[in-house]
Protein backbone atom coordinates (compact mmCIF):
# COMPACT_ATOMS: atom_id res chain seq x y z
CA UNK A 1 0.00 0.00 0.00
CA UNK A 2 1.03 3.44 -1.16
CA UNK A 3 1.51 5.87 1.79
CA UNK A 4 0.53 8.99 0.09
CA UNK A 5 -1.93 10.73 1.95
CA UNK A 6 -3.56 12.04 -1.43
CA UNK A 7 -3.98 8.86 -2.94
CA UNK A 8 -5.32 7.25 0.28
CA UNK A 9 -8.08 9.85 0.09
CA UNK A 10 -8.49 9.15 -3.52
CA UNK A 11 -8.93 5.55 -2.78
CA UNK A 12 -11.13 6.32 -0.03
CA UNK A 13 -13.38 8.55 -1.70
CA UNK A 14 -13.39 6.36 -5.35
CA UNK A 15 -16.95 4.75 -4.24
CA UNK A 16 -18.43 8.68 -4.04
CA UNK A 17 -17.17 9.30 -7.56
CA UNK A 18 -18.73 5.97 -8.77
CA UNK A 19 -22.35 6.10 -7.27
CA UNK A 20 -22.40 10.10 -8.74
CA UNK A 21 -21.11 8.58 -12.16
CA UNK A 22 -23.68 5.53 -11.60
CA UNK A 23 -26.31 8.73 -11.00
CA UNK A 24 -25.34 10.52 -14.20
CA UNK A 25 -25.83 7.08 -16.33
CA UNK A 26 -28.81 5.91 -14.78
CA UNK A 27 -30.60 9.45 -15.71
CA UNK A 28 -28.59 9.62 -19.29
CA UNK A 29 -29.86 6.62 -20.64
CA UNK A 30 -33.00 6.61 -19.15
CA UNK A 31 -32.31 3.59 -17.16
CA UNK A 32 -34.35 5.36 -14.69
CA UNK A 33 -37.30 8.60 -15.75
CA UNK A 34 -35.13 11.51 -15.55
CA UNK A 35 -37.94 13.33 -14.11
CA UNK A 36 -37.65 11.19 -11.04
CA UNK A 37 -34.08 11.35 -11.10
CA UNK A 38 -32.36 14.13 -12.96
CA UNK A 39 -28.68 13.86 -14.39
CA UNK A 40 -25.93 16.00 -12.03
CA UNK A 41 -25.17 17.98 -14.99
CA UNK A 42 -28.57 19.13 -15.54
CA UNK A 43 -28.81 19.69 -11.55
CA UNK A 44 -25.99 22.04 -11.89
CA UNK A 45 -27.31 23.87 -14.18
CA UNK A 46 -30.69 24.41 -12.09
CA UNK A 47 -28.54 25.25 -8.98
CA UNK A 48 -26.53 27.99 -11.50
CA UNK A 49 -29.84 29.43 -12.42
CA UNK A 50 -31.48 29.40 -8.88
CA UNK A 51 -28.00 31.09 -7.78
CA UNK A 52 -27.83 33.66 -10.72
CA UNK A 53 -31.90 34.77 -9.87
CA UNK A 54 -31.23 35.28 -6.38
CA UNK A 55 -33.81 32.61 -4.79
CA UNK A 56 -31.17 30.36 -3.56
CA UNK A 57 -29.60 33.22 -1.62
CA UNK A 58 -32.76 34.88 -0.41
CA UNK A 59 -34.12 31.65 1.13
CA UNK A 60 -30.53 30.53 1.99
CA UNK A 61 -29.77 33.55 4.38
CA UNK A 62 -33.16 33.86 5.97
CA UNK A 63 -32.80 30.11 6.53
CA UNK A 64 -28.96 30.09 8.38
CA UNK A 65 -30.17 33.03 10.32
CA UNK A 66 -33.23 30.88 12.03
CA UNK A 67 -30.65 28.14 12.30
CA UNK A 68 -27.81 30.56 13.82
CA UNK A 69 -30.26 32.38 16.36
CA UNK A 70 -31.77 29.42 17.42
CA UNK A 71 -28.69 27.50 17.98
CA UNK A 72 -27.20 30.26 19.94
CA UNK A 73 -29.78 30.78 22.17
CA UNK A 74 -29.85 26.86 22.98
CA UNK A 75 -25.60 27.21 23.51
CA UNK A 76 -25.67 29.55 26.01
CA UNK A 77 -29.17 28.50 27.91
CA UNK A 78 -28.05 25.01 27.52
CA UNK A 79 -25.00 25.39 29.36
CA UNK A 80 -25.56 28.04 31.74
CA UNK A 81 -28.50 25.32 32.53
CA UNK A 82 -26.16 22.12 32.17
CA UNK A 83 -23.04 23.93 34.73
CA UNK A 84 -25.59 25.55 36.80
CA UNK A 85 -27.41 22.18 37.50
CA UNK A 86 -24.03 20.57 38.01
CA UNK A 87 -23.51 23.73 40.66
CA UNK A 88 -25.84 24.27 42.73
CA UNK A 89 -27.70 20.61 43.73
CA UNK A 90 -31.31 22.50 44.97
CA UNK A 91 -31.59 23.67 40.98
CA UNK A 92 -30.56 20.22 39.89
CA UNK A 93 -33.35 18.19 42.37
CA UNK A 94 -35.99 20.92 40.55
CA UNK A 95 -34.56 20.77 36.89
CA UNK A 96 -32.98 17.49 37.04
CA UNK A 97 -36.60 15.47 36.19
CA UNK A 98 -37.86 18.00 34.20
CA UNK A 99 -35.10 17.59 31.58
CA UNK A 100 -35.24 13.64 32.09
CA UNK A 101 -38.76 14.11 31.23
CA UNK A 102 -38.33 15.94 27.93
CA UNK A 103 -35.35 14.75 26.84
CA UNK A 104 -36.96 11.47 24.97
CA UNK A 105 -39.96 13.98 23.26
CA UNK A 106 -39.68 13.56 20.10
CA UNK A 107 -38.73 17.39 18.74
CA UNK A 108 -40.14 17.44 15.98
CA UNK A 109 -43.74 17.47 17.73
CA UNK A 110 -43.16 21.03 18.86
CA UNK A 111 -43.70 22.44 15.10
CA UNK A 112 -47.29 22.99 15.40
CA UNK A 113 -46.53 24.22 18.62
CA UNK A 114 -44.30 26.79 17.52
CA UNK A 115 -46.17 27.76 14.78
CA UNK A 116 -49.22 28.44 16.65
CA UNK A 117 -47.87 30.41 19.02
CA UNK A 118 -45.77 32.61 16.97
CA UNK A 119 -46.67 32.15 13.57
CA UNK A 120 -44.86 31.24 9.93
CA UNK A 121 -42.22 33.51 10.22
CA UNK A 122 -38.91 33.65 11.71
CA UNK A 123 -39.55 33.49 15.37
CA UNK A 124 -41.40 30.06 15.15
CA UNK A 125 -38.67 28.71 13.91
CA UNK A 126 -36.53 30.46 16.27
CA UNK A 127 -38.18 29.08 18.95
CA UNK A 128 -38.21 25.27 18.06
CA UNK A 129 -34.90 24.96 17.10
CA UNK A 130 -33.87 26.52 20.50
CA UNK A 131 -36.75 24.37 22.34
CA UNK A 132 -35.13 21.43 20.45
CA UNK A 133 -31.16 21.90 21.03
CA UNK A 134 -31.34 23.03 24.30
CA UNK A 135 -31.43 19.45 26.27
CA UNK A 136 -28.53 18.12 24.10
CA UNK A 137 -26.47 20.66 24.91
CA UNK A 138 -27.59 21.46 28.64
CA UNK A 139 -26.60 17.51 29.28
CA UNK A 140 -23.57 17.81 27.82
CA UNK A 141 -22.37 20.77 29.63
CA UNK A 142 -24.06 18.88 33.11
CA UNK A 143 -22.42 15.58 32.88
CA UNK A 144 -18.63 17.44 32.02
CA UNK A 145 -19.11 20.17 34.71
CA UNK A 146 -20.09 16.90 37.04
CA UNK A 147 -17.16 14.99 35.78
CA UNK A 148 -14.78 17.68 37.00
CA UNK A 149 -11.95 16.74 38.94
CA UNK A 150 -12.78 16.75 42.46
CA UNK A 151 -8.82 17.09 43.22
CA UNK A 152 -8.72 20.05 41.30
CA UNK A 153 -11.66 22.01 42.88
CA UNK A 154 -10.52 21.41 46.42
CA UNK A 155 -7.18 23.10 45.91
CA UNK A 156 -8.20 25.47 44.32
CA UNK A 157 -10.60 26.41 46.90
CA UNK A 158 -7.77 25.58 49.34
CA UNK A 159 -5.53 27.67 47.67
CA UNK A 160 -8.69 30.74 48.14
CA UNK A 161 -10.15 30.33 45.23
CA UNK A 162 -13.85 32.02 45.56
CA UNK A 163 -16.80 29.65 44.38
CA UNK A 164 -17.11 31.78 41.47
CA UNK A 165 -13.69 32.15 40.58
CA UNK A 166 -13.87 27.95 40.67
CA UNK A 167 -16.77 27.93 38.32
CA UNK A 168 -15.12 29.94 36.20
CA UNK A 169 -11.34 28.21 35.97
CA UNK A 170 -12.17 25.00 36.86
CA UNK A 171 -15.25 23.75 36.41
CA UNK A 172 -16.15 25.53 33.09
CA UNK A 173 -13.08 24.34 31.30
CA UNK A 174 -13.33 20.94 32.32
CA UNK A 175 -17.51 20.99 31.01
CA UNK A 176 -16.06 22.30 28.07
CA UNK A 177 -15.18 19.06 25.70
CA UNK A 178 -18.41 17.24 26.69
CA UNK A 179 -20.57 20.83 25.91
CA UNK A 180 -18.94 20.78 22.99
CA UNK A 181 -20.07 17.23 21.75
CA UNK A 182 -23.34 18.32 22.89
CA UNK A 183 -23.38 21.37 20.98
CA UNK A 184 -22.58 18.75 17.92
CA UNK A 185 -25.77 17.02 18.48
CA UNK A 186 -27.71 19.95 19.02
CA UNK A 187 -26.23 21.13 15.47
CA UNK A 188 -27.43 17.94 13.61
CA UNK A 189 -31.04 18.66 15.47
CA UNK A 190 -31.23 22.06 14.35
CA UNK A 191 -30.67 21.01 10.53
CA UNK A 192 -33.55 18.61 11.01
CA UNK A 193 -35.78 20.87 12.96
CA UNK A 194 -35.18 23.77 10.36
CA UNK A 195 -35.52 21.64 7.47
CA UNK A 196 -39.26 19.91 8.38
CA UNK A 197 -41.02 23.49 9.77
CA UNK A 198 -39.41 25.28 6.65
CA UNK A 199 -41.46 22.33 4.88
CA UNK A 200 -44.25 22.28 6.60
CA UNK A 201 -44.98 25.78 7.87
CA UNK A 202 -43.21 28.35 6.07
CA UNK A 203 -43.39 31.29 3.47
CA UNK A 204 -39.30 31.38 2.94
CA UNK A 205 -36.35 29.61 3.54
CA UNK A 206 -34.31 26.83 1.84
CA UNK A 207 -37.01 24.31 3.23
CA UNK A 208 -39.66 26.24 1.54
CA UNK A 209 -38.19 26.64 -1.70
CA UNK A 210 -37.52 22.67 -2.08
CA UNK A 211 -41.42 22.19 -1.31
CA UNK A 212 -42.34 24.54 -4.15
CA UNK A 213 -40.06 23.54 -6.59
CA UNK A 214 -41.02 19.98 -5.83
CA UNK A 215 -44.88 21.32 -6.02
CA UNK A 216 -44.12 22.61 -9.23
CA UNK A 217 -42.37 19.83 -10.63
CA UNK A 218 -39.00 21.29 -11.19
CA UNK A 219 -37.31 18.45 -9.75
CA UNK A 220 -33.95 19.53 -11.23
CA UNK A 221 -33.99 22.88 -9.31
CA UNK A 222 -35.27 20.80 -6.33
CA UNK A 223 -32.47 18.31 -6.34
CA UNK A 224 -30.30 21.46 -6.53
CA UNK A 225 -32.12 22.49 -3.48
CA UNK A 226 -31.87 19.68 -1.50
CA UNK A 227 -28.67 18.75 -2.42
CA UNK A 228 -27.13 22.16 -1.03
CA UNK A 229 -29.02 21.86 2.41
CA UNK A 230 -27.69 18.44 2.38
CA UNK A 231 -23.99 19.78 2.05
CA UNK A 232 -24.61 22.71 4.32
CA UNK A 233 -25.13 20.25 6.70
CA UNK A 234 -22.21 18.41 5.82
CA UNK A 235 -19.81 21.32 5.62
CA UNK A 236 -21.40 22.58 9.18
CA UNK A 237 -20.40 19.45 10.94
CA UNK A 238 -16.96 19.38 9.41
CA UNK A 239 -16.09 23.06 10.10
CA UNK A 240 -17.72 22.89 13.82
CA UNK A 241 -15.02 19.58 14.26
CA UNK A 242 -12.46 21.88 13.23
CA UNK A 243 -13.11 24.21 15.83
CA UNK A 244 -13.84 21.59 18.04
CA UNK A 245 -10.35 20.69 18.06
CA UNK A 246 -8.79 23.32 17.53
CA UNK A 247 -10.83 24.93 20.62
CA UNK A 248 -9.57 21.72 22.60
CA UNK A 249 -6.19 21.63 21.63
CA UNK A 250 -4.83 22.49 25.49
CA UNK A 251 -5.80 19.18 26.44
CA UNK A 252 -3.28 17.25 24.98
CA UNK B 1 -30.10 12.67 35.43
CA UNK B 2 -30.25 10.98 39.22
CA UNK B 3 -29.19 8.49 37.11
CA UNK B 4 -25.25 8.97 38.47
CA UNK B 5 -26.07 9.42 42.10
CA UNK B 6 -27.87 5.98 42.07
CA UNK B 7 -24.85 3.82 40.18
CA UNK B 8 -22.89 5.37 42.52
CA UNK B 9 -24.74 5.17 46.08
CA UNK B 10 -26.46 2.03 45.35
CA UNK B 11 -29.81 2.64 46.53
CA UNK B 12 -32.24 1.17 49.35
CA UNK B 13 -35.31 0.05 48.64
CA UNK B 14 -36.74 3.30 50.56
CA UNK B 15 -34.80 6.06 48.68
CA UNK B 16 -35.52 4.40 45.71
CA UNK B 17 -39.39 5.47 46.45
CA UNK B 18 -38.61 8.74 47.63
CA UNK B 19 -36.84 9.59 44.16
CA UNK B 20 -39.94 8.15 42.21
CA UNK B 21 -42.42 10.04 45.04
CA UNK B 22 -40.43 13.30 43.78
CA UNK B 23 -40.66 12.90 40.57
CA UNK B 24 -44.16 12.56 40.52
CA UNK B 25 -44.64 15.60 42.79
CA UNK B 26 -42.32 17.67 40.09
CA UNK B 27 -45.17 16.56 37.17
CA UNK B 28 -48.17 17.10 39.47
CA UNK B 29 -46.29 20.82 40.33
CA UNK B 30 -45.91 21.22 36.64
CA UNK B 31 -49.49 20.40 35.68
CA UNK B 32 -50.95 22.53 38.51
CA UNK B 33 -48.44 25.34 37.34
CA UNK B 34 -50.09 24.99 34.08
CA UNK B 35 -53.42 24.98 34.98
CA UNK B 36 -53.39 28.10 37.43
CA UNK B 37 -51.33 29.77 34.09
CA UNK B 38 -54.78 29.25 32.30
CA UNK B 39 -56.71 30.17 35.31
CA UNK B 40 -55.40 33.45 35.36
CA UNK B 41 -55.01 34.39 31.59
CA UNK B 42 -51.17 34.68 31.41
CA UNK B 43 -52.06 33.24 27.71
CA UNK B 44 -54.86 33.38 25.76
CA UNK B 45 -56.91 29.62 25.84
CA UNK B 46 -55.96 29.34 21.82
CA UNK B 47 -52.11 29.99 22.98
CA UNK B 48 -52.06 27.80 25.42
CA UNK B 49 -55.42 25.39 26.63
CA UNK B 50 -56.03 24.55 30.25
CA UNK B 51 -55.14 20.76 31.08
CA UNK B 52 -58.28 19.38 31.72
CA UNK B 53 -59.46 20.71 28.24
CA UNK B 54 -56.26 18.89 26.60
CA UNK B 55 -57.10 15.71 29.24
CA UNK B 56 -60.68 15.84 27.95
CA UNK B 57 -59.40 15.55 24.19
CA UNK B 58 -57.11 13.00 25.06
CA UNK B 59 -60.17 11.01 26.52
CA UNK B 60 -62.18 12.06 23.46
CA UNK B 61 -59.99 10.20 21.40
CA UNK B 62 -59.61 7.68 23.18
CA UNK B 63 -63.35 7.09 23.06
CA UNK B 64 -63.77 7.81 19.47
CA UNK B 65 -60.46 5.13 18.97
CA UNK B 66 -58.61 7.55 16.82
CA UNK B 67 -56.08 7.76 19.68
CA UNK B 68 -55.34 4.07 19.46
CA UNK B 69 -55.07 4.14 15.80
CA UNK B 70 -52.76 7.14 15.22
CA UNK B 71 -50.25 5.84 18.26
CA UNK B 72 -50.35 2.21 16.64
CA UNK B 73 -49.90 3.45 13.22
CA UNK B 74 -46.98 6.24 14.25
CA UNK B 75 -45.42 3.44 16.82
CA UNK B 76 -46.30 0.80 13.49
CA UNK B 77 -43.89 2.90 10.98
CA UNK B 78 -41.07 4.24 13.16
CA UNK B 79 -40.60 0.30 14.83
CA UNK B 80 -40.95 -0.86 11.84
CA UNK B 81 -38.11 1.20 10.63
CA UNK B 82 -36.20 0.80 13.32
CA UNK B 83 -35.90 -2.76 12.79
CA UNK B 84 -35.03 -2.86 9.29
CA UNK B 85 -32.37 0.38 10.33
CA UNK B 86 -30.58 -2.00 13.08
CA UNK B 87 -30.44 -5.19 11.03
CA UNK B 88 -29.20 -3.13 7.89
CA UNK B 89 -27.02 -0.86 9.93
CA UNK B 90 -25.66 -4.17 11.96
CA UNK B 91 -24.72 -5.62 8.55
CA UNK B 92 -23.18 -2.92 6.95
CA UNK B 93 -21.28 -1.74 10.42
CA UNK B 94 -19.96 -5.43 10.25
CA UNK B 95 -18.86 -5.10 6.41
CA UNK B 96 -17.01 -1.60 6.97
CA UNK B 97 -15.02 -2.96 10.20
CA UNK B 98 -13.79 -5.94 8.36
CA UNK B 99 -12.55 -4.23 5.60
CA UNK B 100 -13.06 -5.65 1.90
CA UNK B 101 -15.05 -4.57 -0.61
CA UNK B 102 -18.01 -4.00 0.82
CA UNK B 103 -16.65 -2.19 3.34
CA UNK B 104 -14.71 -0.03 1.03
CA UNK B 105 -17.81 1.13 -0.58
CA UNK B 106 -19.88 1.66 2.57
CA UNK B 107 -16.72 3.74 4.35
CA UNK B 108 -17.20 6.83 2.42
CA UNK B 109 -21.01 6.93 2.07
CA UNK B 110 -21.80 6.40 5.52
CA UNK B 111 -18.94 9.19 6.80
CA UNK B 112 -20.27 11.99 4.56
CA UNK B 113 -24.08 10.48 4.80
CA UNK B 114 -23.64 10.79 8.70
CA UNK B 115 -24.08 14.09 9.58
CA UNK B 116 -26.73 15.32 6.22
CA UNK B 117 -29.70 16.23 7.42
CA UNK B 118 -31.31 13.42 5.44
CA UNK B 119 -34.79 14.67 6.09
CA UNK B 120 -34.30 17.19 3.19
CA UNK B 121 -34.55 14.14 0.95
CA UNK B 122 -38.23 13.64 2.13
CA UNK B 123 -39.68 15.08 -0.69
CA UNK B 124 -37.70 12.75 -3.10
CA UNK B 125 -38.77 9.79 -1.17
CA UNK B 126 -42.15 11.45 -1.61
CA UNK B 127 -41.60 11.84 -5.43
CA UNK B 128 -40.37 7.92 -5.86
CA UNK B 129 -42.54 6.54 -3.57
CA UNK B 130 -45.21 8.35 -2.98
CA UNK B 131 -47.37 8.75 0.68
CA UNK B 132 -48.07 6.24 1.82
CA UNK B 133 -46.49 3.49 4.34
CA UNK B 134 -43.58 2.38 1.88
CA UNK B 135 -42.50 6.08 1.67
CA UNK B 136 -42.83 6.99 5.39
CA UNK B 137 -41.00 3.95 6.41
CA UNK B 138 -37.99 4.23 3.92
CA UNK B 139 -37.60 7.56 5.80
CA UNK B 140 -37.09 6.29 9.29
CA UNK B 141 -34.78 3.68 7.48
CA UNK B 142 -32.72 6.20 5.61
CA UNK B 143 -32.48 8.17 8.89
CA UNK B 144 -31.97 5.70 11.96
CA UNK B 145 -29.35 3.39 10.14
CA UNK B 146 -26.57 5.94 10.43
CA UNK B 147 -26.04 5.78 14.28
CA UNK B 148 -26.72 1.59 14.16
CA UNK B 149 -23.53 1.72 11.64
CA UNK B 150 -21.19 3.88 13.41
CA UNK B 151 -22.15 2.49 16.74
CA UNK B 152 -21.36 -1.15 15.08
CA UNK B 153 -18.00 0.09 13.61
CA UNK B 154 -17.03 1.93 16.90
CA UNK B 155 -17.90 -0.91 19.05
CA UNK B 156 -16.47 -3.56 16.62
CA UNK B 157 -13.02 -1.36 16.73
CA UNK B 158 -12.44 -1.10 20.33
CA UNK B 159 -12.80 -4.85 21.05
CA UNK B 160 -9.54 -5.51 22.86
CA UNK B 161 -7.00 -7.86 20.64
CA UNK B 162 -6.08 -9.48 23.61
CA UNK B 163 -9.59 -11.00 23.63
CA UNK B 164 -9.35 -12.51 20.26
CA UNK B 165 -6.01 -14.07 20.70
CA UNK B 166 -6.69 -15.63 24.07
CA UNK B 167 -10.23 -17.25 22.30
CA UNK B 168 -7.89 -18.13 19.65
CA UNK B 169 -4.89 -19.60 21.96
CA UNK B 170 -7.82 -21.45 23.92
CA UNK B 171 -8.47 -23.34 20.30
CA UNK B 172 -11.84 -21.10 19.34
CA UNK B 173 -12.37 -22.32 15.69
CA UNK B 174 -11.60 -18.91 13.45
CA UNK B 175 -15.77 -19.32 12.30
CA UNK B 176 -16.41 -18.86 15.99
CA UNK B 177 -14.60 -15.92 17.00
CA UNK B 178 -16.81 -13.53 15.38
CA UNK B 179 -20.31 -14.38 16.66
CA UNK B 180 -19.18 -15.77 20.09
CA UNK B 181 -16.61 -13.05 20.80
CA UNK B 182 -16.34 -10.35 18.75
CA UNK B 183 -19.59 -9.39 18.42
CA UNK B 184 -20.74 -9.62 22.38
CA UNK B 185 -17.59 -7.62 22.97
CA UNK B 186 -18.94 -4.72 20.97
CA UNK B 187 -22.48 -5.03 22.16
CA UNK B 188 -22.42 -1.97 24.41
CA UNK B 189 -21.59 0.23 21.87
CA UNK B 190 -24.12 -1.45 19.32
CA UNK B 191 -26.77 -0.84 21.49
CA UNK B 192 -26.10 2.91 21.85
CA UNK B 193 -26.07 3.47 18.45
CA UNK B 194 -29.50 1.70 18.66
CA UNK B 195 -30.44 4.16 21.32
CA UNK B 196 -29.63 6.77 19.50
CA UNK B 197 -31.73 5.39 16.35
CA UNK B 198 -34.72 4.44 17.97
CA UNK B 199 -35.57 8.33 19.27
CA UNK B 200 -34.34 9.27 15.22
CA UNK B 201 -36.96 6.34 14.16
CA UNK B 202 -40.04 8.12 15.95
CA UNK B 203 -38.91 11.63 15.09
CA UNK B 204 -39.14 11.12 11.80
CA UNK B 205 -42.02 9.16 11.77
CA UNK B 206 -43.78 12.05 13.35
CA UNK B 207 -42.47 14.68 10.72
CA UNK B 208 -42.89 12.10 7.90
CA UNK B 209 -46.48 11.90 8.72
CA UNK B 210 -46.87 15.86 9.17
CA UNK B 211 -45.68 16.17 5.80
CA UNK B 212 -47.61 13.42 3.85
CA UNK B 213 -50.79 13.84 6.22
CA UNK B 214 -53.10 10.97 6.77
CA UNK B 215 -53.63 8.91 10.10
CA UNK B 216 -50.64 8.70 12.76
CA UNK B 217 -50.06 11.06 15.26
CA UNK B 218 -47.80 13.79 13.12
CA UNK B 219 -50.92 14.06 10.69
CA UNK B 220 -53.47 14.28 13.27
CA UNK B 221 -51.39 17.30 15.08
CA UNK B 222 -50.82 19.08 11.17
CA UNK B 223 -54.99 18.27 11.00
CA UNK B 224 -55.33 20.76 14.18
CA UNK B 225 -52.62 22.84 13.63
CA UNK B 226 -54.99 23.44 9.91
CA UNK B 227 -58.06 23.82 12.22
CA UNK B 228 -56.70 26.28 14.63
CA UNK B 229 -57.70 23.54 17.51
CA UNK B 230 -55.38 23.99 19.77
CA UNK B 231 -56.66 21.38 22.39
CA UNK B 232 -55.64 18.82 19.78
CA UNK B 233 -52.39 20.27 18.85
CA UNK B 234 -51.48 19.76 22.83
CA UNK B 235 -53.23 16.62 23.06
CA UNK B 236 -50.79 15.55 20.25
CA UNK B 237 -47.70 16.91 22.57
CA UNK B 238 -48.45 14.83 25.46
CA UNK B 239 -49.52 11.07 23.58
CA UNK B 240 -46.15 11.39 21.83
CA UNK B 241 -44.33 12.76 24.75
CA UNK B 242 -46.00 9.83 26.76
CA UNK B 243 -45.21 6.92 23.58
CA UNK B 244 -41.16 8.69 23.25
CA UNK B 245 -40.96 8.54 27.16
CA UNK B 246 -41.44 5.03 27.44
CA UNK B 247 -39.70 4.00 23.86
CA UNK B 248 -36.69 5.45 25.52
CA UNK B 249 -37.28 3.82 28.90
CA UNK B 250 -37.90 0.55 27.68
CA UNK B 251 -34.75 0.51 25.50
CA UNK B 252 -32.77 1.35 29.12
CA UNK B 253 -34.33 -1.54 30.30
CA UNK B 254 -33.46 -3.72 27.60
CA UNK B 255 -30.33 -2.54 27.93
CA UNK B 256 -29.90 -3.31 31.74
CA UNK B 257 -31.18 -6.87 30.99
CA UNK B 258 -29.33 -7.80 28.35
CA UNK B 259 -25.73 -6.31 28.80
CA UNK B 260 -26.22 -7.20 32.73
CA UNK B 261 -22.79 -9.78 32.06
CA UNK B 262 -20.93 -6.66 31.08
CA UNK B 263 -19.59 -3.34 33.13
CA UNK B 264 -21.56 -0.64 30.44
CA UNK B 265 -24.87 -2.31 31.24
CA UNK B 266 -26.25 1.30 32.68
CA UNK B 267 -27.11 3.78 29.77
CA UNK B 268 -24.21 6.44 28.96
CA UNK B 269 -26.08 9.43 29.84
CA UNK B 270 -26.85 11.84 26.92
CA UNK B 271 -28.20 9.08 25.02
Amino acid sequence: MTKNPLVQGAVRYLPLLFLALVWEAASRFELVSSSALPSLTKIAAAWWDLAKSGDLLDNGASSLWRLGAGLAIAVVVGAALGIGMAWWRPLDMALGPLVEMFYPLPKSALIPVTALWLGFGDGSKILLIAMGCVLPVAIGAYNGARSSDKALVWSARSLGASRLRVLRDVVAPSALPETLSGIRTALAISFVLLVASELIVARSGLGYLIGFLGSNGTYDSMFAVVLTVAGMGFVADRLYLLVMRRALAWRE
Amino acid sequence: MAGIDETIAGPGLGSRALTMLARWALVIALVIAWELTTRARVFTPFMLPSPERVLARIWDDGQAGDLFINIGLTLYRALTGFFIAATLGLLIGVAIARGGALGWFFDPVVSVGFPMPKITFLPVIVLWLGLYDTAKISMVVFDAVFPVITGTVLGIKSVEKELIWSARSLGSRERDIWPRIVLPAAMPQIFTGLQVSLPIAMIVAVVAEMLMGGYGMGGAMVQASRMADSPGIFAGIVEIAVVGWFLVKGMATLRRRLLAWHPEAETPTGV
